[in-house]
């Protein structure tokens, strides 16, 4: 068994996916928590599809595609946090256009572009296996300076999130705030992007943090719980695509949603499966 | 009773400056309509004021608009005769309970800590201080057996006094309560009864919204009778008055051998559902 785990370590490959995996699992992970605590789900997915115009612009003008996604994230992530502060559009309908929008021009620009298939693929659903040292550092830096934004700005991101009246009149910048989380998340996104890819990155965001939620009652252990089983999911899912050849993020987001069903059966509160025979023995 | 009078003094001059609380000409829109309307009236330092009005008529408006929610449409707001957030602001809020996220992860002492946060200052950790104000404010609500419950598995009258002990954990100069007696039950009633009296004690100044004209003539200094515009404003024998009511309240008043009955139903074409 340990001859198992061990094994795939001798490549150095390997050695770096694991890296990837865990600290892209957990970062994931914890933004998730705000993801999920604020129903954000729906834009964490449109941020990660918005990321591909960039990634096309950056492959024609041969720069560093992360930056591209980089760019491309921030932009949108403030042009959704501006058009949706006018109560003229509503939030989801702000995303709806602008994700739509991003992607189709994604799609236009590649189009233009035949020499595309390879890179596009590992936008789309990721690579773990083929990052390398200075991705590696890029991820670590990145994810370093978001986890060390959500801790320092805990008190005040927790109170705009659940009683805006609150933070509003505690004097918080509240639409600086929003909008800060929102830069995180795009950060999140593209960080993510190498291990899961674009089209998967959502359930990394999403599923984590949904079964910590079931299995805590304050932020912080959610936060924990949760960032626990992001790695746990993505370093899984990473020992399957190496023994059984699947795409390592499809594997990630499977082990996560496998967690998920557990938790949402057998939690020792909330369980479904506790709720159900309780109900049948108080009959 | 005298021990926390003395502490409170202690903090900071708490009561060196009068919480004077002056409204100047105050008109306020919501969504392009004028809610409220030329709204002029003073409370002195230590005065506990009952707003009154029908459904709609902006007393939430009104409360929104001291806390700096909603911007004035013209009009000025002074507190210690200083314009509304030109100074850290001492006043807590306690809206109707449908405006927080119940499913968020917090228990009720995270909840009453978030009343300390403006104090603490936000990149440093709660000190020994904090805590003990945490407590002492649950405890004298009542809900300290609920501090380590997640907010949302509270009952709803337990939920309100979460609220009000996260508003006294703030030691503010000026609460504001939006229709704290409504639809809640007897313990916190009389919980929140309590609190007014302990407040009076302390000299905060004291502004809630009801429906409960009784009440508001029995247990408050002022009465703001709010009907968009201010009907009538000052002690309850003055303010109240049939033809004050009957002006306010229109056709929701009744008057039975010189008592009036103030029917509560939401009138058709309510724009905003109330709770209770």
């Amino acid at each position: 068994m340990v001859a198992w785990l061990t094994d795939p370590l001798v490549y150095a490959f390997m050695q770096r996916g694991l890296l990837a995996s865990l600290m892209v699992g957990a970062l994931c992970a914890v933004v998730g928590c705000y993801v999920v605590l604020r129903s954000l789900a729906f834009l964490g997915d449109a941020l990660a599809h918005a990321i591909l115009p960039g990634v096309a612009v950056a492959y024609l003008l041969g720069v560093n595609l992360l930056l591209g996604a980089l760019a491309a994230a921030v932009l949108v992530a403030l042009a959704i946090g501006r058009l949706s502060r006018h109560s003229l559009v509503q939030e989801d309908t702000a995303i709806g256009i602008l994700f739509a929008a991003a992607l189709a021009l994604g799609v236009a620009l590649i189009s233009t572009i035949r020499t595309y298939a390879v890179d596009l693929t590992h936008i789309l659903f990721g690579n773990v296996l083929g990052v390398s040292a200075g991705d590696l550092w890029l991820t670590g830096l990145l994810g370093l300076a978001v986890l060390t934004l959500i801790g320092l700005l805990y008190k005040p991101l927790l109170v705009v999130a659940f009683d805006p009246v609150l933070a509003a009149t505690l004097r918080l910048p509240v639409e600086r705030l929003r909008s800060l989380l929102l830069v995180l998340l795009a950060l999140t996104i593209v960080v993510a992007l190498q291990t899961v890819g674009v089209g998967l990155v959502a359930a990394m965001l999403v599923t984590p943090a949904a079964t910590a939620r079931l299995l805590t009652r304050r932020l912080p252990a959610m936060m924990a719980a949760s960032a626990g089983i992001g790695a746990f999911s993505a370093v899984a899912g990473l020992y399957l695509s190496f023994y059984a050849n699947v795409a390592s993020g499809a594997a990630a987001v499977l082990v996560a949603t496998l967690v998920f069903l557990l938790v949402f059966l057998f939690a020792p509160h909330h369980g479904r499966l506790w709720a159900a025979l309780r109900e049948r023995r108080g009959r | 009773m005298k021990r926390r009078t003395s502490e409170r003094h202690g903090e900071a001059g708490l009561l060196a400056e009068p919480a004077r609380l002056e409204l100047e000409a105050v008109t306020v829109a919501y969504n392009g309509q004028p809610v409220l309307v030329d709204v002029t009236f003073q409370v002195p330092h230590g005065a506990q004021v009952a707003v009154v009005g029908p459904n709609g008529a902006g007393k939430s408006t009104l409360f929104r608009a001291l806390v700096g929610l909603l911007p004035l449409r013209s009009g000025r707001i002074f507190i210690h005769s200083r314009p509304l957030g030109h100074h850290r602001d001492c006043v807590a809020y306690v809206p109707q309970r449908e405006e927080v996220d119940w499913r968020f992860p917090v228990t009720a002492a995270d909840v009453v800590m978030m009343g300390r946060y403006g104090r603490i200052g936000w990149l440093r950790r709660p000190t020994r201080a904090d805590r003990a104000a945490v407590a002492r404010s649950m405890e004298q609500l009542g809900v300290a057996d609920l501090a380590d419950r997640p907010i949302g598995e509270l009952s709803g009258g337990q939920q309100q006094r979460v609220f009000l002990a996260r508003a006294l954990a703030q030691e503010p100069h000026i609460l504001l309560m939006d229709e704290p007696f409504t639809g809640v039950d007897v313990t916190t009633r009389e919980a929140t009864l309590a609190l007014l009296d302990r407040l009076r004690d302390q000299g905060v100044t004291v502004m809630i919204s009801t429906h409960d004209l009784n009440l508001a003539a029995e247990r408050f200094d002022f009465v703001a009778l709010l009907n968009r515009r201010l009907v009538a404003y000052g002690p309850p024998a003055q303010a109240l008055t049939p033809q004050t009511i009957a002006e306010a309240f229109g056709g929701q008043a009744l008057f039975l051998d010189g008592v009036a009955i103030v029917d509560r139903c939401c009138p058709p074409g309510e724009p905003q559902k109330r709770g209770g």
